[in-house]
């Protein structure tokens, strides 16, 4: 053993001599945010616990409890086991694993530190990503005697896709290579090569031995060839993000308008960039309306100015609209606004992504509904090969394009964090599935505008004398959708409607016919189906469509393409062994022997609807008279 | 904050440690106020909710907090602790909500006969029923990640399902700054925005901005007697002393507070919060020590979360 196994970072004097002293030394105290990545066998956790364990973090009790665990189930043969300290719950304790992102906290006199401790097996990448999105900071653990690794790969691309500038490599267990100054170099050198690959500007390799607490805290006896800072030396040194946002121009996501009473209207939120004063220009974003910040005010009184990283309020000189969501700039220098995007995104979920579902996308402080394309490519991150795939799957990454049922503020992640990161979310589920970082915006949605046409759908509905509107039958194969459909168009044809039917199979033989029935195929070809459809509503018809439309979220989907009123969703509920039994297309039989795969009802789910318009039971009706029930409920509207 | 020059040269600064956390926990409570729909902010009338409850004033300046302050009571706290409640409540300008389980009332639980039956039905059953009887969907808590090892694991924003369970293997990734706060129906949200306070900072925050706390966490002379290892003091005459025992005055203070049978206090000297301070970091155990409920099992906080309890 080469340092010393007693905690070296001693309490400070002034705690005991000059307790006023001591304190107001501490509130200037920075706070650095750093991850730690490495495997299970790299002893992260054991570096973890030695830094608590070296800054004295860990009390009396703490340790008594950890020697009395360390003997029962430690791996060290009854030495402390530091990982002991830092696996917290019951069930990973048992597993000997840890299965979650965990934060620890620790201070020495210069700061205060939070570790994000992810842990290293298969849920690895969504974790580690959560751990570094607030991350100033990164130490990448390699095991001296194992070298660079697919895995330490791996936790270096992610590092540096989210964007941490600050990179600690530590080669970690050197007292099991015998402090080997040759081995040191050899591994610097191998990792110098695979970082410049990646575009890594820098990073600083420290040896150390989280077990034995080399050059933690302890400058290391057994290796007086290394000159260069202890991991805790450096930690306490690093810049911390705040500082870089500093020298940007002003941005504000607002979170919450203040108006307790008439006479004041103040804007809410977390400063995300830059300096604001009184007097400033700024400008509303997307709205691009312009005015001046009157004050600051806050609870201890008026502020002069306010900078990256305080949660403020500001009022303006003018009423102008301003709500949640917007974003408050400096007046000459405005962040772009755009609707879509090139973005890496790394998904979450269990559920693959559906190219063309629309799912909540959540950046800054406003939430808009997004579709995504499919990926441009997978990004594999063991080898940082570029894969084609349709999909992406839980902790696959890939780059996609994206776009927003409106324009958005936003920058480019690179440059702030704070208005280029997002999270998409399930509608669903409410799930969070992906996180995002937004690369530039496509330059077709700055291009591309709606032409304005004089002949509108309002003119075109006024020539027909009719309320136009989208009647989406909706229930499982065999139902009944399209023989009611079929008599409901009839019944409207003859009662002088202009009318339109969209079948399922038919629509299948033409515009979708490139189309198969797996999950994503089905969601696209509802979004199909869905823009004919508005475009013929547009056109004044009432557009009837006959498709299984499984999936609760796409007929949401076209629901929320319509004006409102415009949808009116029929489901034909019909059980599944009655409709089986029908099985009027054999199709059932087909899907039952296997020969038919994806089959809604079988081996594909069906999502029933929650709040149909209408609904119909055939089981009790027959098609006629569910056919007069839905007109005499279309008429009735 | 501290000052320094930027390469634009105007004179500009790094927020400290206590500023970044003080941002952090307003924009977390802003958040809930923008997405909920009825929120309650839980108080206990500890250090910790007096922090939170000061916080909160900040983020919402010059209006009052948007939400209730919710104290669920088991009748068993130290009296200081109640005239704190009332008077912190009014000076916010707040609306305080009290619960009590009637069925804790109607049998009588108490800490001294009913052993953790006392915290299951006052406060994990008690909790429950006050959220359910408002119709709260998300409830503020002043847990912290640094207090024990399972609260290290748990989300700023933690679901509950409709019958207030916790699940630690099924949580939200929360992202940079971006919480999800969106629930299924029949869930609810505990939203804990001091996650990322440790005990230390909490104390110079009070220090630092002057705010009031329960008398209690300053040494003075009080009746006391010792059981089990802990100094518990006589708060009140329902306090039933063994044959032969008799309170003694001793100058104690507490790091904890709770139910008053149930906490621990320590013997001090420690009548201002410097001193107070000075002591704490000069000391040698975990805060959690001198509450009764951590001692049955090692891994019992995390089972009474998963169960409800806060």
């Amino acid at each position: 053993m080469t340092a010393t196994q007693d905690p070296v970072y001693v309490t400070d004097a002034l705690i005991a001599e000059d307790i006023d002293a001591y304190l107001l030394k501490h509130q200037h105290k920075t706070m650095l945010r750093f991850i730690t990545c490495g495997s299970v066998d790299d002893g992260k956790s054991t570096l973890i616990g030695r830094l608590l364990y070296d800054t004295k973090m860990i009390f009396e009790d703490q340790l008594a409890s950890l020697e009395k665990d360390s003997k029962a189930v430690g791996t060290q043969g009854g030495d402390i086991d530091f990982a002991l300290l830092v696996d917290g719950l019951a069930a990973e304790r048992e597993q000997g694993i840890t299965i979650d992102v965990a934060y620890r906290f620790f201070a020495t006199e210069k700061r205060k530190f939070i570790v994000a401790d992810t842990p290293g097996h298969e849920q690895y990448t969504r974790n580690m990503v959560t751990g570094a999105s607030t991350a100033d900071l990164a130490v990448i653990l390699i095991d001296a005697r194992q070298g660079v690794l697919t895995q330490t790969r791996r936790h270096s691309y992610l590092v540096q896709l989210l964007g941490i500038k600050n990179i600690v490599l530590a080669i970690n267990k050197m007292d099991l290579v015998g402090y080997s100054q040759e081995r040191f170099y050899e591994i610097v050198k191998d990792y110098s090569h695979f970082a410049q690959q990646i575009g890594m500007e820098s990073f600083l390799p420290i040896p150390i031995s989280g077990l034995k607490g080399d050059n933690i805290a302890a400058r290391s006896s057994g290796m007086p060839w290394y000159q260069g800072p202890t991991l805790l030396q450096h930690l306490e040194e690093a810049p911390v993000n705040d500082a870089r946002m500093l020298d940007q121009p002003f941005r504000m996501a607002v979170q919450w308008v203040n108006r307790p009473n008439l006479d004041f209207r103040g804007f809410a939120g977390q400063i995300g960039a830059g300096v604001v004063r009184p007097g400033d220009a700024i400008r509303v974003l997307p709205s691009g309306k312009t005015t001046t910040v009157k004050s600051i005010p806050t609870f201890d009184g008026d502020l002069d100015q306010a900078i990256a990283g305080q949660s403020v309020t500001l009022t303006f000189t003018d009423e102008i609209d301003c709500s949640r969501g917007d974003v408050i700039v400096r007046a000459d220098a405005p962040c772009e606004v755009a609707d879509q995007f090139e973005a890496t995104l790394v998904w979450m979920d269990e559920h693959a992504m559906l190219p063309g579902r629309p799912y909540l996308l959540k950046i800054g402080t406003q939430t808009v509904t997004a579709t995504v394309t499919e990926p441009k490519y997978e990004v594999n991150v063991n080898t940082l090969e570029h894969l084609a795939s349709r999909t992406l799957g839980l902790n696959a990454i890939g780059v996609v394009n994206i776009s927003t049922d409106r324009a958005i503020p936003f920058e480019a992640y690179a440059v702030n964090p704070d208005l280029g990161g997002f999270i998409l979310i399930d509608r669903m589920t409410n799930a969070t599935v992906a996180a995002g970082m937004i690369h530039f915006a496509l330059r077709r949605s700055q291009n591309i505008h709606w032409q304005a046409v004089d002949v509108n759908r309002e003119a075109h509905a006024a020539l027909k004398t009719q309320k136009p509107a989208v009647v989406w039958f909706t229930g499982l194969s065999g139902s009944g959708k399209s023989t009611i459909a079929n008599l409901v168009e009839k019944k409207l044809h003859a009662l002088g409607k202009h009318t339109f039917l969209l079948d399922g199979d038919n629509v299948r033989h033409g515009l979708n016919r490139d189309l198969g029935f797996t999950d994503a195929d089905r969601v696209e070809n509802i979004r199909r189906v869905g823009e004919v459809a508005k475009l013929m509503t547009d056109a004044g018809l009432i557009v009837l469509t006959a498709f299984i439309s499984p999936f609760r979220s796409e007929r949401r989907m076209v629901r929320d393409l319509m004006a409102e009123g415009e949808f009116i969703e029929v489901f034909v509920n019909t059980p599944l062994d009655v409709a089986e039994a029908r099985d009027v297309k054999g199709l059932y039989k087909k899907a039952r022997s296997g020969q038919l795969k994806n089959f809604t009802g079988i081996d594909s789910p069906y999502e029933a609807p929650e709040l149909a318009e209408i609904t119909v039971n055939t089981v009790d009706l027959s098609a006629e008279e569910a056919a007069d029930r839905i007109v005499a409920a279309l008429l009735a509207r | 904050m501290t000052t320094t020059s930027t390469a634009a040269g105007i004179s500009q600064a790094t927020l400290t440690h206590l500023q970044r956390l003080e941002a952090e926990s307003i924009h977390i409570m802003r958040e809930v106020a923008a997405n909920a729909e009825n929120p309650v902010m839980l108080y206990s009338v500890g250090k910790d909710s007096a922090c939170m409850l000061h916080l909160a004033k900040k983020a919402f300046y010059p209006a009052p907090p948007p939400f209730p302050l919710l104290h669920v009571d088991t009748t068993w706290k130290f009296r200081a602790m109640y005239d704190l409640r009332d008077k912190a409540a009014r000076d916010a300008g707040m609306d305080l909500l009290v619960h009590h389980n009637p069925e804790a009332m109607e049998k009588g639980i108490n800490p001294f006969d009913h052993g953790s039956l006392h915290t299951d039905m006052w406060k994990t059953e008690g909790l429950k029923q006050a959220l359910t009887k408002w119709n709260f969907d998300v409830a503020f808590g002043g847990a912290r990640r640094d207090e024990e090892k399972s609260r290290a694991k748990e989300r700023v924003f933690s679901f509950r399902s409709a019958n207030h369970r916790w699940d630690p293997k099924n949580q939200r990734p929360e992202l940079w700054k971006l919480y999800n706060t969106r629930k299924s129906k029949g869930e609810s949200i505990r939203v804990f925005p001091l996650s990322n306070w440790t005990e230390l900072d909490i104390w110079q925050y009070i220090h630092l901005e002057g705010i009031e706390i329960v008398p209690l966490y300053f040494s003075a002379p009080r009746p006391t007697v010792i059981r089990n290892g802990l100094t518990l003091m006589v708060d009140d005459d329902r306090f039933p002393l063994e044959p032969g025992e008799t309170p003694v005055m001793r100058s104690i203070r507490f790091r904890t507070l709770g139910c008053y049978p149930l906490t621990g206090a320590v013997e001090s000297e420690a009548k201002t919060l410097p001193e107070v301070i000075q002591e704490m970091l000069l000391t040698t155990t975990s805060e959690r020590q001198g509450r009764a409920i951590d001692h049955d099992q090692s891994a019992s906080m995390e089972k009474k979360k998963q169960e409800g309890y806060f």
